[in-house]
């Protein structure tokens, strides 16, 4: 099954014709005609519809695209002060799936976002984010996609690279992933730890959890009572920012302590006693996964 | 991006909301000539503020209350250039370049207000108070009925009942409410039209003759907006900021300064702060945070190198990358460049992984660069913790 995208994937990229939306468009598209088909049906960029661009249609809006080519997910890569104003007009088309790329949108302009898409069938994924990425199907966003591995281990983090890390470390053990999520570094973020962990455990493919955090927020304290109450498959976690100051943006826009809120001590507790596997090291994800397995 | 109290009061003062009358002054002349005018125009008393970025400048001894011109000028003398260190300084403090010379109010009340993001509900949340004068976080902590909120709808703002029923809650008298209702807009529609990230009245006070005053204020910006504020931008004051993580922003570099000896060089913030992690965990002690992000160029990692050697606390470079859209022999091959032009002799610790290892790991060992390798980032962490320690 796997959850979110595989090859039944129908992607449009909003800002296809930009540098970086020229460059992952390929790089989604390269990714699952390994196995068979190319995800990627056209592209949006306002003003240059009626072209082509790497082959693919172009339209002006998302709505003209999602009527032109059945398109049921987009990307996103829209330059920050235009794309929460992005993601409301592929909310607006009901999109199925909206995954948005783009870092450094304002915080008032997905404040505003946020209230189209909480009432939406939407989901959305992101912003500042990676993406997501069924392994051995097909991927949407800028992850590197031959250090996965199709199998049976779903993955949620908020960083990116730090995913790519446990991707590697499971790979190199031979252990597979069905979906890696990148639910983005925002303080607002449309997919949360609770949302992409509900998906997981509800997914026949997935066998296990890695659940990445870092600190800021209290969505890793949520989701690990809603793991506590609900999930039975074995989740290994990770919080990054354990030697964070507080009151400093650690890259991250959404990577904060403050008001004594967010920090990696509360988020490990919650976590522990949730009856997650917390690793202290991010060098220690795949070998304390590959032991839960029993491998 | 955070700005200093005289110009938080400014910003203030644009959308209506009362703040006492004041001057900002960079030499004794101005600050005496300040504290005259304020004096003569009746005041009974002036009140002298240091301004830098950190709070608990009162408890540092960088407020003082004056009654006679002398006093005042005595208080000036005092506190500008001095080093001031409070809880948010560290311990080498925060030298005073400017003042705040304002008239005294005859306090009543100190109340707390505040707007901020609630991240559970991605709403902005209006908080209230009667406890004000104290850090709100430890009122948070220790009593968290006294704050009082009301959540904002986005499409509608903050509504006037909101603020009516967050002034019956702080106790004001009927004669007071509907200018805290005018008090609490004006805060809505700055943070609004400036995209902060954080507006703070503490204290919000009343004073004895009924009115109401913002008597300190903090205004942070939400720093991916200031592309529609450019005169917003010019109130950055560098001077309050760490010269190296000055040097870094412009080269687009995220760089915090930490107390470590282990320069840490990193792409993606999460495996950055991921690195300072296992550093600690194997004994160490990262010197400083750095993302060098996912487009870094050769110039940017000059940069950044540059940057990490200009801390003299620091006694070995770990850098671990797990190039994804960054490529790890463009990585390698800015890294040689750098290494040479920058003469670097302190040890040089390396992990590389992902896009186009091989490639970048012949570029070093072809370079005659001295460096060690980890396979992984626990064996890379521990040769560094072992570098910086002989």
């Amino acid at each position: 099954m796997s959850v979110l995208v595989d090859n039944t994937t129908r992607l449009i990229v909003q800002g296809i014709t930009g540098r970086e939306g020229t460059y992952h468009a390929k790089g989604c598209a390269e990714y699952s005609k390994q196995f068979g088909k190319d995800i990627v049906v056209g592209g949006v960029t306002p003003g240059k519809g009626g072209t082509t661009h790497g082959g693919w249609p172009v339209f002006n809006t998302v709505e003209e695209a999602v009527k032109a080519t059945g398109a049921n997910a987009t990307m996103i890569f829209v330059p920050p002060p235009f794309a929460a104003d992005g993601i409301m007009e592929a909310v607006a088309a009901e999109l199925p799936l909206v995954v948005c790329i783009t870092e450094g949108i304002p915080v008032l302009d997905m404040v505003k976002a946020w209230t189209v898409v909480k009432d939406s069938k939407s989901v959305l994924i992101g912003p500042n984010c990676p993406g997501v990425i069924s392994p051995g199907k097909a991927k949407i966003g800028i992850m590197p996609g031959r250090i996965h591995k199709e199998g049976s281990v779903g993955i949620v983090s908020r960083s990116g690279t730090l995913t790519y890390e446990a991707v590697h470390q499971l790979t190199q053990r031979g252990i597979g992933q069905s979906t890696a999520i990148g639910i983005g570094g925002d303080p607002i973020i449309g997919t949360r730890h609770i949302d992409a962990i509900r998906m997981l455990n509800e997914d026949p493919q997935t066998e296990a959890i890695v659940m990445i955090g870092e600190i800021g927020g209290t969505n890793e304290e949520a989701a690990a009572e809603y793991i506590k109450a609900n999930v039975t498959k074995p989740v290994v976690g990770f919080i990054a920012g354990q030697t964070a100051p507080p009151g400093r943006r650690m890259g991250h826009a959404g990577a904060i302590i403050s008001g004594g809120e967010g920090t990696a001590e509360s988020k490990m507790a919650a976590m522990t006693a949730a009856g997650i596997h917390v690793v202290n090291s991010p060098a220690d994800i795949g070998e304390t996964m590959a032991r839960v397995l029993g491998l | 991006m955070k700005i200093h109290e005289y110009q938080a009061k400014d910003i203030l003062r644009k959308y209506g909301v009362p703040v006492p009358e004041g001057e900002m002054v960079t030499t004794l002349e101005e600050a005496d000539h300040a504290a005259k005018q304020l004096f003569s125009a009746g005041n009974p008393v002036v009140v002298v503020k240091a301004q830098i970025h950190a709070g608990g400048r009162g408890k540092g001894g960088g407020v003082k209350v004056t009654k006679t011109l002398d006093d005042a000028n005595t208080a000036s003398k005092a506190i500008l250039g001095m080093q001031l260190v409070t809880h948010q300084t560290g311990p080498q403090g925060q030298k005073v370049q400017r003042l705040l010379v304002e008239a005294g109010s005859a306090i009543d009340r100190e109340l707390y207000l505040g707007i901020v993001l609630d991240r559970a509900t991605s709403k902005l949340t209006f908080m209230a108070s009667q406890a004000g004068g104290m850090e709100i976080e430890e009122v948070a902590a220790e009593n968290p009925e006294a704050i009082y909120k009301e959540a904002i709808e986005p499409a509608l703002g903050l509504q006037p009942w909101q603020a009516r029923n967050l002034a019956f809650k702080l106790g004001l008298t009927p004669a007071q409410i509907n200018p805290a209702v005018s008090f609490m807009l004006g805060l809505y529609k700055a943070f609004i039209e400036t995209d902060c990230s954080l507006l703070e009245i503490n204290p919000f006070i009343t004073t004895r003759d009924g009115k109401l005053a913002a008597l300190d204020c903090k205004i942070n910006f939400d720093d991916n907006a200031l592309f529609r504020h450019k005169d917003l931008k010019e109130l950055r004051d560098v001077a309050e900021e760490d010269p190296l993580e000055v040097e870094a922003s412009k080269d687009s570099l995220n760089y915090i300064k930490l107390d470590g000896s282990i320069a840490c060089m990193v792409n993606g913030a999460g495996l950055a702060m991921a690195t300072m992690d296992i550093i600690q965990y194997s004994g160490g002690s990262p010197a400083n945070f750095l993302d060098v992000g996912g487009g870094a160029n050769q110039q940017q990692i000059e940069a950044a190198f540059a940057i990490l050697l200009a801390d003299p606390n620091v006694k070995a470079i770990f850098i671990n990358i797990f190039g994804g859209i960054l490529r790890v022999d463009v990585l390698a091959t800015a890294v040689v460049a750098a290494a040479r032009n920058l003469n670097v002799t302190l040890p040089l610790i390396l992990r590389l992984e992902g896009t186009n290892v091989e490639e970048g790991r012949k570029i070093l060992a072809d370079s005659g660069l001295k460096y060690s390798v980890g396979e992984t980032m626990a064996e890379a962490a521990k040769l560094a913790v072992e570098a910086a320690k002989a």
